[in-house]
This record gives C-alpha cells, structure tokens and sequence, in this order.
C-alpha cells in the first residue's frame, strides 16, 4: 500500500500530517515514511533522527579535448542548452543538464563519456521497530530534484506499506511523487488559495490515474465552498483537523501533536482503515 | 526597475498575502509578476483584467507513429527517463514522463518517433488596479516551470520595464522554479513563520539567494505563534547579517481578508499596521519616493 500527501498550495499540513499518520499507525504495522520534498525536506525535524547518510548523483557528460574536433554536433542536439561549442572548446552548463545522454550518442568521435555529480543525499533512519524514515536533500543551488525523489522511492518499493510527503505544487516533483502509488491525500485550507490549488492538485493526480481524497487542515467550521468542489468532483473529505492555537504551537516546535492529544490516534487508524478499504483491502 | 521577489523555503507561509498587501501599500510606480506558476494565488487578491494570452510552449514531447515502428525496442532501451512503456503490442510515449531530450528520435531505426510541440500553459499581461501584472497557468502535470518563470519575467520586463519597482511572488523550495525567480533580482524578501521547519528551510533557501548576491530581507510571519522559535530566528538573521523587514503578528483578519480576496491593508488590524512598517523600510531600502 502506498499513500502520498500532496496538497497543491504549500504550507497547508502536509508534513504534519504525514508525521502524525505514520508515528500513529507505526503502533501496529511496520511503516516507511518517505519525504519526498527533497528542495525543502522537514520530516527530519519531528524525529530528530538523520540515521545513514549517502550520497546522490547524476551523469554528467565530459569532453575528452583530446578527441574532440569541436564539430558541434552535442551541442546542436542538447535540447537543454547545456553544452556550448566554441572554436577550441566546449562548455558543458552542468545545472542544465538532464542527463538523457544523447551528447554521447551523437557524439562521432567518442570523445564524450560521463562522470557522476553529486546533486544531494539521502538519508535512511530506523526511527523505532516499526518506523522507519527515508529523507531526499536536494543540494543548496542545485535545480533538479528528480533523481533523488526516484532513489528514496526505489528504496522504500518492497515495504508494504509506504507513505509518500510531496513536495507543494503541481510540476514534475509532484508528478514523480505520486506516479505508481495507490492513493493519495490531497491537503488543503478553507481560503481561496487553498481550493484554487486544491483543484489543480486534483487534476494532476486525477491526469495521473491515482484515486484520491482530501482532508482538510486548520478547519475553521466554514468549509462550504471545498466541501461543494468536493462534492461535486467526487472527492471524499476524509478527514477535519480544526484549527488550534495549541497544535500549531506543537507543529511548530518540531513536536507530534497525536502524542498530545491520544483521541487522534484513533482517527489516524481508521483513516489508513479506511483507504485500504477504498483501495479494495490492498494490504 | 527595482525588482523584489517575496519568497519563503517553506511554502504557505505567507508570500502571496504579503506581496497582495504591499501591492496595494505602493505609492510608486510599480508592476507585478506572479513567478510561482504551478500554484499560482496572486492573481485573487489583484483581481487582474486580462489584455494579452499567449500559449506557452514547453520542451516538445516525443511520439510514436504506429504505422512506421518495427516494434525493435531501441526507444525504450535509451530513455532514461522510463516514459517508453510497450503495452497491448505497441510501444508508446508517456508525456507526463518525458522530459523532451530526444534522444529515442537518434537510433530509431524507422524514423518513427518525432518530437511534437505541445501546449503547456499560457502567460497573460493583465491590468489591475494597482498596476501591470504578469502571470501564467501552467497545464497542471507538465514540467519546465523554471523556463515557464523565465518567460513570465520577459513578459512583464517587456511590457512594463520603464515603472520604478517589481514586485514578484516567487514559488516555495530551492529548485528550478526558485532559481529562475531569484535570477537577475535585486532583492528578496522571505517570508517565514516562527517553526523548526521554517527555521529550517529558511537557511536553505539564504545559501540559495547568497550564490545570486542578491539582498536579503527577511519577515517572521504571525510570529507569535511560537515566540521561542520566532526569536531563534532573530537570532539567525543577526548572525548571518541579514535585515529584519518585520514581524506580522497572528491576526484572524488575514484569513478573512483572503476570504473576501481582499489585500489585508484594507481591514484595520495589527497585521496591517505591520505590514505598513514593512512598506517603509523596503522603500527606504530601496531608495523609493
């Protein structure tokens, strides 16, 4: 079973649901937690435990000036702009590079080959017997995040059940993130931002083929406008968390609010209950 | 033109309903651009008339013409990026998966792949009545935001280049979007919260911004949320040199300000009153009026 959090609009609890949910039902099943937004990753911070630290690289072509006769054939063909060649000298712009190869392959002198370049880690912590933490660091400066998101979710495959926190917004993080999971919870707020990107969010995961359903975070009681989107999209609202002074003092100092208050740990149960039961017992 | 963009690491923190309030705070000639395209929110404080669309094209997407392929598999053995799937006896192209290099169209024994154009987005000049405003609706599932970025920016350089400041929403994280967004500014100014995970992504986001050598400001948004982090963060800025635009105290008026898409400055309330300091010290920094 894999589950992602995604939400569109940033900041609208999706770390903190993530967090609760799997420190919840790693009570009684064995739990990967997976943070997948690797440009800002924060799961770390609620379980203070980094755990195993390697590294993550990409391919990068380099030019062998040996063997190079300067034809300018990669660099016609890099669709990315990344390599430039002058007269007696080729420049490769690494941050531009996607690493598709092709510079090698229309290269007819053999004088292009590729050496790894470190884009950022990884890390793989054992939390406790039942929960284990996989978080992706994209580099400070670096541009692009995928490969990272690919490694931590190759790493966490074979578990049976996984849960996926997304980066914000609707682009190809998001979209590497959700491919290939069972089900994702779309979290929202009741302000206008929050349904606009709601319904982008819905969208991108509907174009992708995952089934989805929402829940919505810092509820203030007036709801009406996400719940008649939902309605009307057959969206299921999963889930309410009120708003609380004192859960986001929790969230925001780095603590679990489930521990604080043991009545969400029953909500928290059945809402894995009751995906797995949306997902035809998929277990 | 003086060009700032509100930024943040960590996403809803309050970018979008700080640059709507000082939009409407400017007595100077100003012009806006909304860089955040896959979640883009300015656009429902500023209430924009929209004069200019223009499609935006990303990278061209490969395709495959059934009647030409030999089913040899050549394709889907070169790309790296796993968007050639062979499925029901044919092979065929994922375009949520590929990222355009084109590499299938090199060995194809047939010549049966071929990158075609697509129609990933628009960009739109509009009016509002604070002034030009740039912006853009990504097709929800493609890539290249950060190009998509880059053409917003044009846009609005192009079109209102000769007004005294920019004002940018800029997207959350540090990836291609952020950079594209940070690029050729001035300043920014990043909007955090008083939490470990915007602490967090905060430093993140400054290593970003020092590598442009772009100035830095930074706003602790409803800072008394958690007043030991928000002072963790004061501290932080201190150390690293970094000017304190401001602190906004939490205030139920936002939420209905945004509510009734409305700039908070409208309302009188204390979030208000700060974001007006906030206006007066980045005029002064930027030497505005």
């Amino acid at each position: 079973m894999k589950i992602v959090v995604a939400s569109g609009k940033g900041g609208t609890g999706k770390s903190t649901l993530s967090a609760n949910f799997s420190y919840v039902i790693s009570g009684n099943r064995d739990v990967v937690l997976v943070d997948c937004d690797v440009e800002e990753p924060n799961l770390h911070l609620f379980f203070e435990e980094k755990g195993k630290e390697s590294i993550v690289t990409l391919p990068i072509p380099v030019i062998d000036e040996n063997k190079c006769d300067f034809c300018g054939k990669c660099g016609e063909f890099c669709q990315y702009g990344a390599i430039t060649v002058l007269k007696d000298q080729v420049m490769v712009l690494q941050n531009l590079c996607h690493s598709c190869g092709g510079c090698l392959i229309v290269c007819p002198n053999d004088a292009i080959s590729e050496v790894p370049k470190t884009i950022g880690v990884l890390w793989d912590a054992q939390i406790d017997s039942n929960l284990r933490l996989i978080t992706g660091v994209l580099n400070e400066g670096e541009a692009n995040g995928i490969e990272i998101i690919k490694t931590v979710k190759r790493l966490s495959e074979s578990s049976p059940l996984v849960i996926y926190d997304s980066s914000p917004g609707t682009a190809c993080p998001v979209i590497e993130t959700v491919e290939g999971a069972d089900f994702c919870i779309l979290v929202t707020e009741s302000t206008p931002f929050g349904l606009h990107d709601l319904k982008l969010a819905a969208e991108v995961v509907k174009k992708i083929g995952v089934p989805s359903g929402v829940v919505i975070n810092r509820s203030d009681g007036s709801d009406n406008e996400t719940e008649e989107f939902c309605r009307e999209n057959d969206l299921e609202i999963l889930l309410k968390i009120p708003f609380d002074r004192e859960i986001a003092a929790i969230q925001n100092r780095g603590e679990l609010f489930s521990v604080y208050y043991p009545d969400w740990q029953k909500q928290f149960t059945d809402l894995l209950d009751h995906i797995e039961s949306l997902c035809g017992g998929n277990r | 033109m003086k060009k700032l963009a509100v930024i943040s690491g960590k996403g809803g923190t309050g970018k979008t309903m700080v640059a709507g309030a000082l939009a409407s705070l400017a007595e100077c000639s100003i012009a806006f651009a909304d860089c955040d395209v896959d979640a883009a929110n300015l656009e429902l404080l500023l209430n924009p008339t929209v004069e200019l669309t223009k499609p935006y094209y990303g990278l061209k997407v490969a395709e495959i013409d059934q009647d030409a392929c030999t089913l040899c598999g050549l394709c889907e053995e070169l790309c790296r990026f796993d968007a050639i799937t062979f499925e029901d006896g044919r092979f065929s192209v994922n375009p949520i998966k590929c990222e355009g290099c084109a590499v299938c169209t090199l060995l194809c024994p047939s010549d049966a792949v071929v990158m075609k154009t697509r129609i990933n987005g628009e960009i739109y000049y509009s009016k509002t009545s604070f002034g030009p405003f740039a912006h853009a609706r990504l097709e929800p599932g493609s890539g290249t935001t950060g190009l998509l970025v880059t053409e917003v920016k044009k846009l609005i350089y192009e079109k209102a280049g000769d007004k005294e400041l920019l004002l940018i929403d800029g997207p959350p994280g540090i990836g291609c979007p952020l950079i594209a967004t940070v690029t050729g500014v001035d300043a920014v100014l990043i909007v955090t919260e008083p939490s470990i995970s915007g602490l967090h992504d905060l430093k993140r986001v400054v290593t970003v911004c020092n590598k442009f050598g772009v100035d830095i400001f930074v706003v602790i948004n409803k800072f008394d949320l958690e007043e030991t982090v928000s002072l963790k963060i004061e501290d932080y800025c201190q150390e690293a040199g970094i000017s304190l635009a401001g602190k906004i105290p939490f205030d139920k008026k936002v939420i209905e300000a945004i509510k009734n898409r409305e700039p908070v400055v409208s309302q009188k309330c204390p979030s208000a009153d700060a974001i007006k300091e906030i206006w007066i010290f980045l005029k002064k920094e930027f030497n505005l009026l």
